[in-house]
């Protein structure tokens, strides 16, 4: 059964594997070369497995100890988890005790492939989306520990690198837009954010931001929610 | 260079990690019997994800001083290569492996 459903699983993570273990390595290296020790980026991989939440904690990590923005942070960027969990209780139920590790694992690349993915007839569907679940973890720590080691390694500098977190998060802002119906949500990101960051520094707009976002959200909701 | 202790770099790994598992466990634990999900909730995890992203990308760019030393001069072209890569191939990792290099060819041969 187990085996069957891998068989089913492994195909639909191969398009995953390739960006798995080219951003992985990327995110390896930059954390190595933002002056974090190897074991920080490999944990994170395993334990966080958000891939642009992570390249943002390394930048924390390099700035003051604060917990409460990194909290914070999380909870934003991670927002649209919370679609996908309401978009997976009804696929994710009568599962057993794996549905928890699905839950842990639900990334953008796992949701895309379990949520879109019709389980083939005989495939029993909880181990089919615990394998996808389970690989697109894998693609993502190894390529994470090839960065980590291999920036140890690298003893020349590399000036410039750090941009590689500012492209990812450039790349998917326009993946996003492509494929979004109304600008609004976008812009409005875009727009409170900057003002926060005039306004109150690059230190201590993040906390602001949200809440302008949350409350222009909240106060337009008539008018976005129709256009969604 | 990190400043941190390792008990504080636990600690905001521990944070990260507290934040990103709320948002994954939330609707199944608050949701997960036959509980109906308020339309409010419902919304907000349509219309966040877009405003998150762009409040990601300006984070990206805090640090970038217009009034001093390049000002901001490599990120602007490293974003417009980007973009214009991105809008005609459509491939995530050229776009990203690419504006990356173009960046630093900038920063290290140019600016």
């Amino acid at each position: 059964m187990k085996l069957k459903a891998f068989k089913a699983a492994f195909p639909k993570t191969i398009p995953i594997m390739t960006g798995f273990l080219f951003l992985g390595a990327a995110y390896g290296i930059y954390a190595r070369t933002s002056g974090l020790p190897a074991a920080v980026p490999i944990i994170m991989a395993a334990v966080v497995f958000a891939g642009s939440m992570e390249f943002v904690a390394v930048d924390m990590l390099c700035g003051g100890f604060d917990p409460v923005g990194a909290l914070v942070m999380a909870l934003m960027v991670n927002a649209r988890h919370l679609f996908y969990g309401l978009s997976m209780l009804t696929k994710y139920k009568g599962v057993g005790a794996k549905k928890w590790y699905l839950i842990f694992g639900l990334c953008d690349e796992s949701f895309s492939i379990n949520c879109t993915a019709d389980v083939p007839e005989g495939v029993d569907k909880g181990w089919f989306y615990f394998w996808v679940t389970i690989l697109n973890q894998c693609y993502w720590v190894t390529g994470a520990s090839v960065g980590a080691l291999a920036g140890s390694f690298i003893k020349i500098e590399l000036p410039g690198l750090e941009f590689v977190m500012t492209a990812l998060l450039v790349v998917i802002f326009l993946d996003n837009w492509l494929k979004e119906k109304s600008h609004s949500s976008s812009l409005i990101g875009l727009a409170a954010a900057f003002c926060c960051l005039l306004f109150f520094g690059s230190e201590s707009f993040i906390i602001p931001s949200m809440a302008v976002i949350i409350l222009i959200l909240t106060l337009f909701r008539k008018r976005i929610e129709v256009r969604l | 260079m990190t400043s941190l202790t390792f008990w504080q770099i636990a600690v905001m790994i521990g944070a990260v990690t507290l934040g990103t598992m709320l948002t994954r466990f939330t609707p199944f634990l608050v949701f997960g019997g036959e509980k109906r999900v308020p339309k409010y909730v419902e919304y907000l995890g349509k219309a966040l994800p877009g405003a998150a992203l762009g409040l990601l990308v300006i984070y990206s760019f805090k640090d970038v001083n217009v009034l001093a030393g390049s000002h901001g001069l490599p990120e602007l072209i490293a974003l417009a290569a980007i973009i214009a890569l991105h809008l005609w191939k459509k491939n995530m990792l050229l776009s990203i492996a690419a504006g990356t290099a173009v960046y630093m060819l900038l920063v290290n041969f140019i600016f």
